[in-house]
This record gives C-alpha cells, structure tokens and sequence, in this order.
C-alpha cells in the first residue's frame, strides 16, 4: 500500500517536472577556498518529497553558493536522522561534517510546518533550529529562511537567501522588469513593455524601484511601488532622464538629466519636482551611487578622457577620481560597509566584474567570463550579481567576494539583463 | 530607423507606390524588422496618419518631402566614427535641410536620438548615444533653429538596429536619427 502510494507520488512528480517550461538550472562553480569552508550534513528532511522542490535541495544550493559552505552529498553516511537523536554522530564526523542539520516537514490547514535542528557534530550541541510555518505555496521561503538561519549560526552575519533581485527580461520585441528571489526563482513581473528598460534601482526600505522606461520614446525616470503596482515618472525633463539612484535615507533620487546640454547628475525629491544640479563638468557624468552613510556618491565620468570612476559629497561640487589603473572603468556600486566598491573594467577587450578596496587601493577581477555588466553588492556584502552573456543571452551570475565560487542563477528562457540585488527585508 | 517607419508608413498608404523601390536606399536597414516591430507595439505609430496628411509648406508641392525618397530630407541618420560624436563632413547636407525644413515650418518639432553600439556600460553608452545627438543638435541651432522645436535623446545600445557585432554592425549602430513629432 505504502509502495504503491510512493509510486504514484513518483510519477506525479515526474510529470510536474515535465510540464514544466524549459529551464535553466542553477549552477554552481567552486574555483577554489576549499579548507575554509564549514562541512555540514544536510540529510533529506522527513516528508519533504511531499512538497514541490523539497527543503533541503533548495537550503543545499543556497549555503552552498554562499561560498561559506561544503554541504555533504546526501547519501555519504547511511544515516537518515529527521531529529537530534536519531543522528549517528561518529558516522557524520567520519564523513567530515562538522554540523548536522535534521528536521521534518508537516503539512496541515494549508500550511506548511518544517521544524529543523542544526546540531554540532563534535559536541552534539544545538546551534540553531525551530519550526518556519508558511503557507504551502510558499515552500522555497521556508527553505531560504532555515538556509538564514543555518548561515546566521555558522558565520555570525546576516544570510540573504530571503532577500528579492530585479532585472530586465528581454524576449524579442518584449521587456519584462522583474523581481525574484535571490535565487532566481518565484519570478513575478512588475512591468511589461514593447520598449527597453533599464537601471532598476531598490529603494533603501525594499518597496519601491526606481527605473529608467523608454514608453514615451524617450528616456524616463520611473518610481514602481511593488505592493501596488503604482508608478509615477520622477524625472521626465527635455532630453534624456536616466540613472537612478536612491538616497540612503530613500527622500531623493540622484539622476542623470541632460537638460543643460551634457549628462550630469542632479537630485530630485522621491515625489518629483525641482532638480538641484550635483555634478559640474563638460564631460559624461553618470552611473551615481550614494555611499550606504549617504555621505558621497561614486559615479563613471569622462571628464579625463575614458571613463573612470569618480567621488563627490553628496551635496555635490568638487570631485576626486578613485580608479586609476585601466582606461574604462564604469557602474561603481558601494558595499554595504562602505568600505570597497564593485565595478566593470575593460582590459584586452573583456567586460568583467572588479571590486576596489578602498583601504588598500587595490582593484582584483573576480571573474572570468567576458562580457559582465551592471554588478551590486548583496545586503550583506558577501556576493555581487551582475549580468553576463552565455550562448548570446543575457543570464545572472553571483559571485562571492572572494571570487571563489560563483553560481549561474536559474533563469526562464530569454534575455537576463540589469541585476540588482535588494535591501533585506524589513 | 524612423526611414524603415517611413518606408513601412509609404507602403501601408501607397501614395507614393512608384517609389517603394526607390526607398531602398535605406533597405540594408530595413531588412532588418527590429523598428518596424517597436513601430507597431506603440500606440503612438497611429501618427504615421498625422503626418500622412503632408504640413505643405516648403514648396515642394508634391506631398510631405520628409516621405519622398527623392527628398534628401526623407535621409533621417547621420553617422559616427567610433568613440567620436563629430559630425563627419559627408552628413552636414543632411543636417543642413533639416534645419532648413524646421526653419520654414515652425510648427514642427524635431526628436534627436542618439545610438551607440553594443559594447559596455548600458547607463554610459545613453550617455554617448546622448552626446552624438547632443552633437547634431548644437548644429542646428546654429544653423538658427530654435530651441523649443528641438530635443536630443539617446537610445544608447537599447535599440540597436543592427544586432551582430561585426565592424559593419558597430558602424551601422554608431548613429543619430532625426525623428519629427508623431513619428
């Protein structure tokens, strides 16, 4: 009977596989930084097959992307624990673990339970755990928040795996704007249009984006509220609006206008109205971002030559270049402790993702692919999404600070372009 | 790309049918679909009717001469070398009878749209899409064309008309429009 009922289970999962659209898996590259990474069991939760992608694959990719963890390959100890006691502690520790994660999932009412323990595999102690309730539909946010937690307990900081992205899909003629969850996945489209988008930025609190909308021919600054669906353009003076940027208190938008003739940086009030100029100079200047303190801005500006990155007081006036090396140097975003920036460099023809330390004043590359644009920061500063091209489409990537592993997220068929990673959530 | 709308809009009135063939001095770009299809995705293409109708005015007498082939103002694009947004001596005729046309017809405003090609920065290619128009602009006013009849906007690598990424590509993307209200 139990067999039976499992074979029919089996085969309705398959079919679910099957009707899905073709897809783009994740996957995750590991270059290297091995020994530095947390060994932890994760062995399949209790009646999780019952729900639609399961708990512990999706926990698995999360921590694993992380670049902070070595999750075990399920079947490696023949152990099967769904609580602290059931767990075969010298068995684990042979394996290499050093935590061991169980729990089990129940479903009632329309709501799924996963209560989960995260236990030290050398002192058999509790690290973390308790029960996530979400709805069933929402089983991939269950399995992001245990993933926080886990993360939390090992590392000490902040995990990002309930953090949202936005991007552009580009299919044909069509443009989607889009927000997902960090992984990828859960795509819900805020905005569809027959002309381009680009520059989704997040407000500081997670509730509005700010965008850049070719809809009336021309380029114009938009505000988006993502709970309801209200838009209104911010900036739409003569000439080009583009490059939005919120102000780290989220009352201002730093823009790129070119009404006085060539693009500069101005500020605007969130609700729209009269633009104070911030940038001066006869060259491009473009591409703000409002340090996390709200004290400066780093922007791309050719006023040299090619572009390279710059960095003015908030309230605008004079400027100091920051990068140096490379003749084009452009899209600064500030980590969350202010401390570094990511960037796009140009050398020997190739696109790719930098970060510049600004204590040492050094630039690294942390990858490898040709063709990277539009990197941000996650809310933790521990990974950078940006765009790059794969097989002459736009797909996603992470990679972690240290430029050790980087993850191709899972992404419907089309053109991915124009990341942004958002805040945590309040 | 607003003389592939032009060629498309001639088509679709067949006012002008004999010179269909003639509109492929523009035809390397309208092999390519791309603008016809935004073209149709926006409601505002319904101007093609507006301006059907011809704002006289200059003489020509035979219909609207920024849709007659043998007009040099139905030439919309002026071309730029790489990473230069100077307005190369071969297209200033172009320029020139554009500001002629909104000179003698004050009533018309024009939209200049910058392009660049498909490598890098999305946000600093609008901002050299933006100087290329900004470049076309400043010619005409000039030439003594009022401000208020003129805007430059730039499209930077979000409308390429050409999508490959040959020299010819990158050349054919490098490019200003001259677009006139309700096209």
């Amino acid at each position: 009977m139990l067999r039976r009922l499992l074979h029919a289970l089996a085969a309705s999962l398959l079919l679910t596989l099957a009707s899905l659209p073709a897809r783009a898996d994740m996957t995750i590259e590991i270059v290297g930084g091995g020994a530095n990474r947390h060994v932890i069991a994760l062995p399949a939760f209790a009646a999780e097959a019952g729900v639609n992608g399961g708990i512990t694959p999706i926990v698995r990719n999360d921590l694993q992307r992380s670049g902070a963890f070595n999750v075990l390959a399920p079947g490696v100890v023949a152990n099967a624990p769904s609580s602290p006691g059931e767990i075969d502690y010298p068995a684990w520790r042979g394996a290499g673990a050093m935590s061991v994660a169980v729990g089990r999932v129940s479903v009632s009412g329309g709501q799924l339970s996963v209560e989960f323990n995260l236990m030290d595999a050398a002192q058999k102690k509790r690290l973390t755990g308790g029960v996530v309730t979400v709805p069933v539909s929402d089983s991939r946010a269950a399995a992001h928040r245990i993933a926080d937690m886990i993360y939390q307990a090992i590392t000490g900081e902040r995990g990002v795996f309930s953090t949202q992205i936005a991007y552009v899909l580009r299919t044909g003629r069509s443009y989607q704007l889009q927000v997902a969850d960090a992984d990828g996945a859960g795509a819900q489209t805020l905005l569809r249009s027959g002309e381009p988008i680009i520059s989704p930025a997040w407000s500081p609190d997670g509730s509005k984006l700010a965008y850049v909308s070719f809809e009336t021919k021309k380029p114009v600054v938009y505000v988006h509220a993502l709970a309801t669906g209200a838009r209104y353009a911010v900036a739409a003076f003569k000439g080009s609006n583009s490059a939005p940027a919120w102000s780290a208190d989220g009352s201002r938008l730093a823009v790129v206008l070119t009404r006085d003739g060539g693009s500069q940086i101005y500020s605007v009030p969130v609700a729209g109205g009269e633009a104070t100029r911030l940038s001066q100079s006869a060259g491009i200047d473009t591409e703000p971002d409002y340090s996390p303190d709200g004290s400066r801005i780093l922007f791309t500006s050719d006023r040299a030559g090619g572009p390279q990155i710059y960095s003015m007081s908030a309230g605008g006036g004079g400027a100091s270049r920051v990068t140096f090396e490379g003749n084009y140097n452009v899209s600064p975003n500030f980590a969350p402790d202010g401390k570094s920036f990511t960037f796009i460099r140009r050398e020997g023809g190739r696109y790719r993702v930098m970060v510049h330390d600004f204590t040492t004043g050094q630039a690294n590359a942390l990858t490898d692919t040709s063709r990277d644009e539009s990197p941000s920061f996650a809310p933790n500063g521990k990974m950078i999404l940006f765009a790059t091209e794969q097989g002459g489409r736009g797909v996603l990537y992470t990679v972690t600070r240290d430029g050790l592993t980087k993850t191709r997220l899972a992404t419907t068929g089309g053109d991915v372009q124009e990341p942004a990673w958002g805040p945590f959530p309040r | 790309m607003k003389a592939i709308q032009l060629v498309l809009g001639l088509t679709l009135a067949a006012t002008l049918a004999a010179c269909s063939s003639t509109g492929g001095a523009n035809g390397a770009n309208g092999a390519n679909g791309t603008n016809g299809a935004n073209g149709q995705l926006d409601p505002s293409a319904s101007g093609y009717g507006r301006n059907g109708v011809g704002v006289g005015g200059d003489g020509s007498g035979s219909g609207d001469p920024l849709r007659d082939p043998k007009s040099i103002l139905s030439k919309r694009s002026v071309y730029f070398d790489f990473d230069s947004s100077a307005v190369k001596g071969e297209y200033k005729p172009v320029v020139e009878a554009h500001a002629g046309y909104l000179k003698k017809n004050p009533q018309r405003k024009a939209q200049i749209q910058g392009n660049t090609d498909a490598q890098g920065s999305r946000e600093y290619n609008l901002a050299l899409g933006q100087r290329r128009a900004e470049s076309v602009k400043s010619m005409m006013r000039v030439l003594g064309v009022p401000e208020n009849q003129l805007e430059a906007v730039s499209y930077g690598k979000e409308k390429l008309r050409a999508t490959g990424s040959s020299d010819a590509d990158n050349a054919e993307n490098r490019r200003a429009d001259v677009a006139y209200d309700g096209e």
